[in-house]
C-alpha cells in the first residue's frame, strides 16, 4: 500500500482469498482499519523510524520557513512589482524561543535534536514521559499539562500519531491558550487539528501563524479558507518525500512481505 | 539556558506588540554601565567589566574625550525615522537614550549650526550613503556605527583618511544570519516553495507521489567562510548529523574542530567536489568577489545546492545562471544578489531551480534590536575614548 493506496476495504479483502500482508508505507496507520484486517487473518506493517529524519527536517523546515516569512519573502523578491525591499519587513527569530512539542515520539525527539543546536527552549508533552538522560541530552522539559506548554511556546509542533485520543486534539480551547505570538506547526495528519477552529483562530489573530504539511482532506478543496489565509503555509505531504527515504521506505515493505509471506515474524508489524 | 548575548541595554525597550523580548535579559557590562547614565563621566572599560553596574569606580578621561552634560547628548546623524528605508521607531528610541537623534532633512535644513554637532553617524540598510562630500561637512566626526556586520558598502579608506572609525556589529548579525543559511538550505532541498505553489494552487487535483526533493540529514555541507556566522551554521548542521566541510583563510583551532565536527579543505576544491550543499558565509572583499564562478561551479556536483548569505557579488551570477539553466548544479537559494532587487528581466528570476529572498537574514525584530544597541554600544566607545568592541580597519 503506497501513500494509502489501493484502498483495503471489506469488499477487496473478500476476493483476495490468499491475501497474507498489507504493507503500508509510512509510519501512519490511521487510514487502515486493523479490526476489519485481522477479522480476515491477514497481517499489517508499517515503516517507522526511517521515516523519522526526513520528517524531522520538514518541520524545522516549516518552522524556519513560517518564522522568517520566507514564501513571502521569495515571492517580493521575484514580483514583477517590486522595485526595493522596505527596511520595515521583518520576520521573528528562531534561535532562542520556545519549541513546544506535542508527541515525543522518534520524530519529535530528532526534532528536539536539532532544536537545540538553534537554542531554542524545548518543552514537551507525550503520553510517557522520557527519560533522565534523554530529556537532558535536548534539553527537553516535561509538561505533564498540554495547557502549560501552549501557554508558554512561541511554536507549537505536533508530532503524535492520530488516534481517537488525539483527533481534534488541538481546538478552540487550546488554540486560545496559545500565545497570539506563537505558530502551530502539524507534521502528523490533518484530523489531529479542528481545521475549522484553526482558520477562525488565524482570521482574528488568535495566534500569528500556522505551518501544515498535513491537512484533511489532502489535497483541501480548492475554495478552502485554509489556501486564502496569509498566515498560514500549507505543504502537500511532503514529510518523506526524498529519494533515499522512499527508498528505503520501499526496501522495508518488501522484508515485511516476504516475511509475512513465509509466515515468519515480521519486522514491523502493527497490531 | 540561555547564552550570555552581546549588548543588551539595561532598560527594557517595549518592542511591537507580541515580539518576544528575550534578547534583553542579556547585559552586556559596557552597557549595563551607560544605561546607569554615564554620561557625566567617562568609564574605565576594565572596571565595568569586572563589577557590572556598579559604582564609577576610577574615572579616567582620555585627553580627545569630551565631558558630556546631560542635556548636551552628543549628537548622531541618522538618514531618518520609519518609512521604507528610515531607522525603525524602536531603534530610534534606543539611539535618543545616548544621542542627540539628527536626521538627514534636519542636518540639510541647517548645516551650518548643526554640522559640528554630529559627533557620529548610524548607518542602516546602508544608508546614508557615506562619500567624501559628507565627510567634508562633518567637522566633529568621530565614528560611523554600521548596523549589520558587512562594511563592503563603506569606503573605509577614504573614511580613515577623515580620521573617523568605523563600527560593525558581527555579534547581532550571527544566530540570525545563520538562521535563515539553514532555512533555505532546508527550504531548497524539500522543494518547500514549490510544495506551497502546488498545496495552494486552484490547478492541484492531487499530491503527485513520485514529487520529491533530497535528503539533509546525513548529507555533506561544505562552509566557505567560517566565521562567527559559519559556525554557527555549522553547530546547527552538526544536529542534522550533516558531514561538515569547511574552507577558510584560516584554519579552526582543534577543538573548535571538533566541537561541531568540521573538517577542514585547505583547497576549496576539495569541498566543491564532496559537498551535497555549498554554503557562502565569507565578507565580500577583492579576494571574494566572484569567488565562486563558472570553474567552481563546474567542480561542484550536478546534484548540489548552492546557498548564498554572504553578499552577492562573491558569486559570478552570469555563470550561476548558466549553470542553473544547464543542471550543472541542482539548484540555488540565495539571500543576496547584486544588485538588490535584481532587476526584474534577470535571468536569475526565471528559473525554477533557485530560491531567492530579499535580503532578510537579519529581518528580525530580534535581531534589529541587537544590532542598534550593538552598534550603540561602540559608537558610545568611540566617543568616550574606550576600548573598541568591533572596530573595523582598512586592509
Amino acid at each position: 500500500m503506497w501513500y494509502h493506496k489501493p484502498v483495503v476495504n471489506e469488499e477487496l479483502l473478500q476476493s483476495l482469498p490468499n491475501l497474507k500482508i498489507v504493507a503500508s508505507s509510512g509510519v501512519g496507520i490511521d487510514h487502515l482499519d486493523l479490526k476489519l484486517l485481522s477479522g480476515y487473518g491477514v497481517k499489517a506493517s508499517n515503516t517507522p523510524f526511517i521515516v523519522s529524519s526526513d520528517t524531522a527536517d520538514l518541520a524545522m523546515a516549516l518552522m524556519l520557513a513560517s518564522s522568517r516569512r520566507l514564501v513571502e519573502g521569495y515571492q517580493m523578491a521575484v514580483s514583477p512589482d517590486t522595485e526595493y525591499f522596505p527596511a520595515d519587513w521583518l520576520g521573528d527569530a528562531v534561535s532562542g524561543a520556545t519549541l513546544g512539542i506535542i508527541g515525543m515520539g522518534s520524530i519529535g525527539y530528532k526534532v528536539a535534536e536539532r532544536a537545540k543546536a538553534f537554542e531554542m527552549k524545548i518543552l514537551y508533552h507525550n503520553r510517557n514521559r522520557r527519560n533522565k538522560e534523554e530529556e537532558s541530552a535536548v534539553g527537553a522539559v516535561y509538561c505533564e499539562k498540554i495547557h502549560h506548554l501552549l501557554q508558554q511556546s512561541d511554536f507549537v509542533l505536533l508530532s503524535v500519531n492520530l488516534m481517537p485520543a488525539t483527533h481534534k486534539l488541538i481546538g478552540k480551547r487550546e488554540l486560545e491558550l496559545m500565545k497570539p505570538t506563537a505558530t502551530l506547526i502539524n507534521v502528523s495528519r490533518g484530523l489531529v487539528v479542528d481545521q475549522d477552529a484553526l482558520v477562525e483562530a488565524l482570521q482574528n489573530k488568535v495566534i500569528k501563524a500556522a505551518a501544515l504539511d498535513v491537512t484533511y482532506p489532502e489535497p483541501l478543496p480548492r475554495d478552502h479558507p485554509l489556501l486564502k489565509l496569509k498566515n498560514v503555509i500549507i505543504t502537500p505531504h511532503m514529510g518523506t518525500a526524498t529519494k533515499k527515504t522512499r527508498l528505503l521506505m520501499m526496501e522495508n515493505m518488501i522484508k515485511s512481505i516476504q516475511a509475512g509471506l513465509m509466515g515468519l515474524p515480521i519486522p514491523h508489524e502493527v497490531l | 539556558m540561555f547564552r550570555r548575548k552581546a549588548f543588551s541595554l539595561l532598560k527594557t525597550m517595549p518592542l511591537k506588540s507580541g515580539a518576544s523580548n528575550f534578547a534583553s535579559k542579556f547585559i552586556h557590562p559596557v552597557i549595563a554601565f551607560h544605561g546607569h547614565g554615564c554620561h557625566r563621566t567617562s568609564v574605565d572599560y576594565r572596571q565595568a567589566q569586572d563589577s557590572p553596574g556598579s559604582a564609577r569606580g576610577q574615572t579616567i578621561t582620555a585627553p580627545q574625550t569630551k565631558v558630556m552634560a546631560e542635556e548636551e547628548l552628543p549628537g548622531v546623524l541618522i538618514l531618518g525615522v520609519g518609512g521604507t528605508h528610515g531607522v525603525l521607531e524602536d531603534l530610534a528610541a534606543l539611539l535618543k537614550k545616548h544621542f542627540r537623534l539628527i536626521t538627514m532633512t534636519e542636518f540639510l535644513e541647517n548645516k551650518r549650526e548643526i554640522s559640528k554637532k554630529i559627533q557620529s553617524i548610524f548607518v542602516f540598510e546602508c544608508r546614508p550613503t557615506i562619500d567624501r562630500k559628507l565627510l567634508e561637512s562633518l567637522p566633529n566626526l568621530k565614528v560611523i556605527g554600521n548596523s549589520g556586520v558587512g562594511v563592503d558598502h563603506l569606503d573605509l579608506k577614504m573614511i580613515a583618511n577623515f580620521g573617523v572609525k568605523v563600527t560593525n556589529t558581527p555579534h547581532a548579525v550571527a544566530d540570525s544570519t545563520a538562521d535563515i543559511g539553514m532555512a533555505l538550505m532546508l527550504a531548497s532541498a524539500r522543494r518547500l516553495v514549490e510544495g506551497c505553489q502546488i498545496a495552494v494552487s486552484p490547478d492541484t487535483k492531487y499530491f503527485a507521489v513520485d514529487w520529491l526533493g533530497v535528503e539533509v540529514t546525513r548529507s555533506t555541507l561544505g562552509i566557505i567562510g567560517m566565521g562567527n556566522i559559519g559556525y554557527k551554521v555549522a553547530q546547527r548542521a552538526r544536529a542534522f548529523h550533516m558531514r561538515i566541510l569547511y574552507h577558510n583563510r584560516k584554519q579552526r583551532r582543534k577543538e573548535e574542530e571538533e566541537a561541531v565536527g568540521a573538517h577542514y579543505c585547505e583547497k576549496i576544491e576539495d569541498l566543491l567536489q564532496q559537498s551535497d550543499f555549498v554554503m557562502l558565509v565569507v565578507n565580500l572583499t577583492p579576494e571574494t568577489h566572484k569567488l565562486i564562478g563558472k570553474k567552481e561551479l563546474g567542480l561542484m556536483k550536478p546534484t548540489a545546492t548552492l546557498i548564498n548569505i554572504s553578499r552577492g557579488a562573491v558569486i559570478d551570477q552570469d555563470a550561476l545562471a548558466e549553470a542553473l539553466q544547464n543542471k550543472v548544479v541542482r539548484a540555488a537559494a540565495l539571500d543576496v544578489t547584486y544588485p538588490e532587487p535584481l532587476p526584474r528581466d534577470h535571468p536569475l528570476l526565471k528559473l525554477n531551480n533557485i530560491i531567492i529572498t530579499p535580503h532578510i537574514g537579519t529581518a528580525t525584530v530580534q535581531a534589529l534590536r541587537m544590532m542598534a544597541e550593538e552598534a550603540i554600544a561602540n559608537m558610545l566607545a568611540v566617543l568616550n575614548g574606550q576600548p573598541i568592541p568591533s572596530e573595523v580597519f582598512p586592509k
